[in-house]
């Protein structure tokens, strides 16, 4: 069996609560991805999906288990990653090419090569004609195709996307994940991506994975997305596979919903 | 934008010369005695006097120099602490009331306590104005940086940067908006801290001239001294503010 790009072996993470009780957000996670795979993780709000990214990202350490990158344990940071924030995380003072170069600049690559490349990773996202904005000039969407041009410019295995459409309008929405579908099909990176929208992850991934309510989070089902590719994001979520799809996995993440729903907690 | 910009400009004129052609009147029908408050023609008069016979430009020169040197090493030194103590918690919290009881000393007090240590030339005005911009640099430094948004700093993280480069590319411009709004403070302490300097003891500069003057029960020349003083610290402060548009551009949305 290959090594998978990354492993959450018996993970649980806690936290403090401001009252100095312990919060268990995840408990004995264990979960393997492929390496070139697409994964997506579901879960209601507040389940703790953010908390297994950061802890992928090497961000936060887990309170008991290990997280493998790549076969090695990880400490520290995930130098085998990137990750997508739900949140703008451009730097606001660096126009849009610095921003797009930033990885390479930190890599200490040279001015003109780093410029060079991200004009061609700008001009791959349609942004050519805007390398000399800044940030608080663009628009939500054209932020984000600044983010995965900033993501993909590095060469990582993995890269971690925390429901990094959650902002944008439906058709934005679409069409930034048609691209991200586009850019994943060239490249076969592994991708981790959570979002709380079903019908992204079933669109997007090859596998589902539906984390149950918090506290104490665990995996509760995997389901494998056998739709084929290329996907036309337009037209798939009307197929009759897609939705029988949905009402499986549906099926279990409901149960979830409503229990989070029960406990107040979101 | 553009008329409001007229409107503010219009308003603060006439306020002004409100003021002032109010203040010429109430002396004039003499409902205020010029002997206290002086009278702005007189003023006006003190000050041409001052520009065309020269004798005003050593003496701002020296001011100037003093407050220009005390913020400087103000800032530099409150920048850089606030730097170390924001990275390291541990050191902060241990410095925590040391920096507050040296905050709270009165700089008045020290003024004389300079004097004998730097002695009656410019570097005890010097060290009398970094006291006063050291504390309001630093404590914004401090801020700025540990006000860093989380994500930014996560992202560069992961994209690859060291510790240096976290400082360089995320912390520093982060908190340059603080450092920056804390930067027209500092201006008008410097000239405090110069001038008071001079005020307690010295025989050049602005703080020189109006002790002079008030010595000698002229007002004339202590309100002229005043109007000086203010020019200047208005006219630097819009430098900074030229400044301050430039290096945050940025922040506007159009460009």
């Amino acid at each position: 069996m290959p090594i998978p790009a990354l492993e959450f072996v018996h993970v649980s993470r806690s936290f403090a609560t401001p009252a100095g009780r312990d919060y268990r957000a995840l408990d004995d996670i264990c979960l393997a991805v492929p390496a070139g795979a697409f994964l997506a993780i579901v879960g209601p709000s507040g389940c703790g999906k953010s908390t297994l990214l950061n802890m992928a990202a090497g961000l936060l350490a887990p309170t008991s288990g290990t997280v493998r990158v790549g076969g090695a344990e990880l400490a520290g940071l995930n130098r085998h990653a990137t990750y997508m924030f739900q949140q703008d995380a451009l730097l606001p003072w660096k126009d849009v090419r610095e921003n797009v170069g930033l990885g390479l600049t930190l890599a200490g690559v040279g001015r003109a090569d780093a410029q060079a490349r991200a004009d061609a990773w700008l001009a791959r996202v349609g942004l050519a004609a805007f390398a000399r904005h800044f940030p608080a000039q663009l628009s939500g969407g054209m932020r984000k195709r600044v983010a995965m041009a900033q993501n993909w410019i590095i060469d990582r295995d993995v890269l971690l996307m925390d429901e990094p459409f959650s902002a944008l309008d439906i058709h934005t929405r679409q069409r930034m994940e048609g691209e991200l579908l586009a850019l994943w099909g060239e490249s076969r990176r592994t991708i981790v991506f959570v979002t709380h929208d079903l019908e992204e992850a079933i669109a997007l991934a090859d596998e589902v994975v539906v984390l149950s309510a918090g506290p104490a989070s665990h995996v509760v089902s995997r389901h494998a997305v056998t739709l084929d590719r290329p996907r036309d994001l337009l037209d798939l979520r009307t197929e009759p596979a897609f939705v029988d799809l949905y009402r499986s996995i549906w099926a279990d993440l409901r149960q979830e919903v409503i229990k989070s729903h029960a406990s107040g907690r979101v | 934008m553009r008329r409001d910009r007229g409107i503010v400009f219009a308003w603060q004129l006439a306020i002004g010369i409100g003021a002032v052609a109010s203040w010429q009147w109430l002396v004039g029908v003499k409902l205020l005695d010029p002997f206290f408050v002086s009278r702005p023609s007189d003023i006006a008069i003190r000050i041409a006097t001052w520009v065309t016979s020269g004798v005003i430009w050593g003496h701002l020169l020296i001011t100037l120099e003093e407050a220009f040197l005390g913020l400087v090493a103000g800032a530099v030194l409150g920048i850089t602490l606030g730097f170390v103590l924001a990275r390291s918690p541990l050191v902060a919290r241990i410095c925590d009331p040391y920096i507050t009881m040296l905050n709270g000393v009165p700089r008045v007090v020290l003024a004389p306590i300079f004097l004998l240590w730097f002695g009656l030339g410019i570097w005890s005005k010097v060290a009398l104005a970094v006291t006063l911009v050291f504390f309001v640099m630093f404590f914004n430094t401090f801020q700025g940086v540990r006000d860093a948004d989380r994500v930014l700093v996560d992202n560069a993280r992961m994209l690859g940067a060291s510790e240096r480069q976290l400082v360089r590319h995320v912390l520093i411009p982060s908190a340059l908006t603080w450092i920056f709004s804390s930067l027209h403070t500092s201006l008008g302490f410097a000239m405090v801290g110069a001038v008071v300097g001079e005020y307690l003891g010295s025989s050049r500069g602005l703080g020189y001239m109006i002790s002079q003057a008030e010595g000698t029960f002229d007002t004339t020349g202590v309100f002229a001294g005043m109007v000086v003083l203010a020019s200047v610290v208005v006219a630097a402060g819009m430098g900074v503010t030229r400044l301050e548009k430039w290096l945050l551009r940025w922040k506007r949305s159009e460009a």
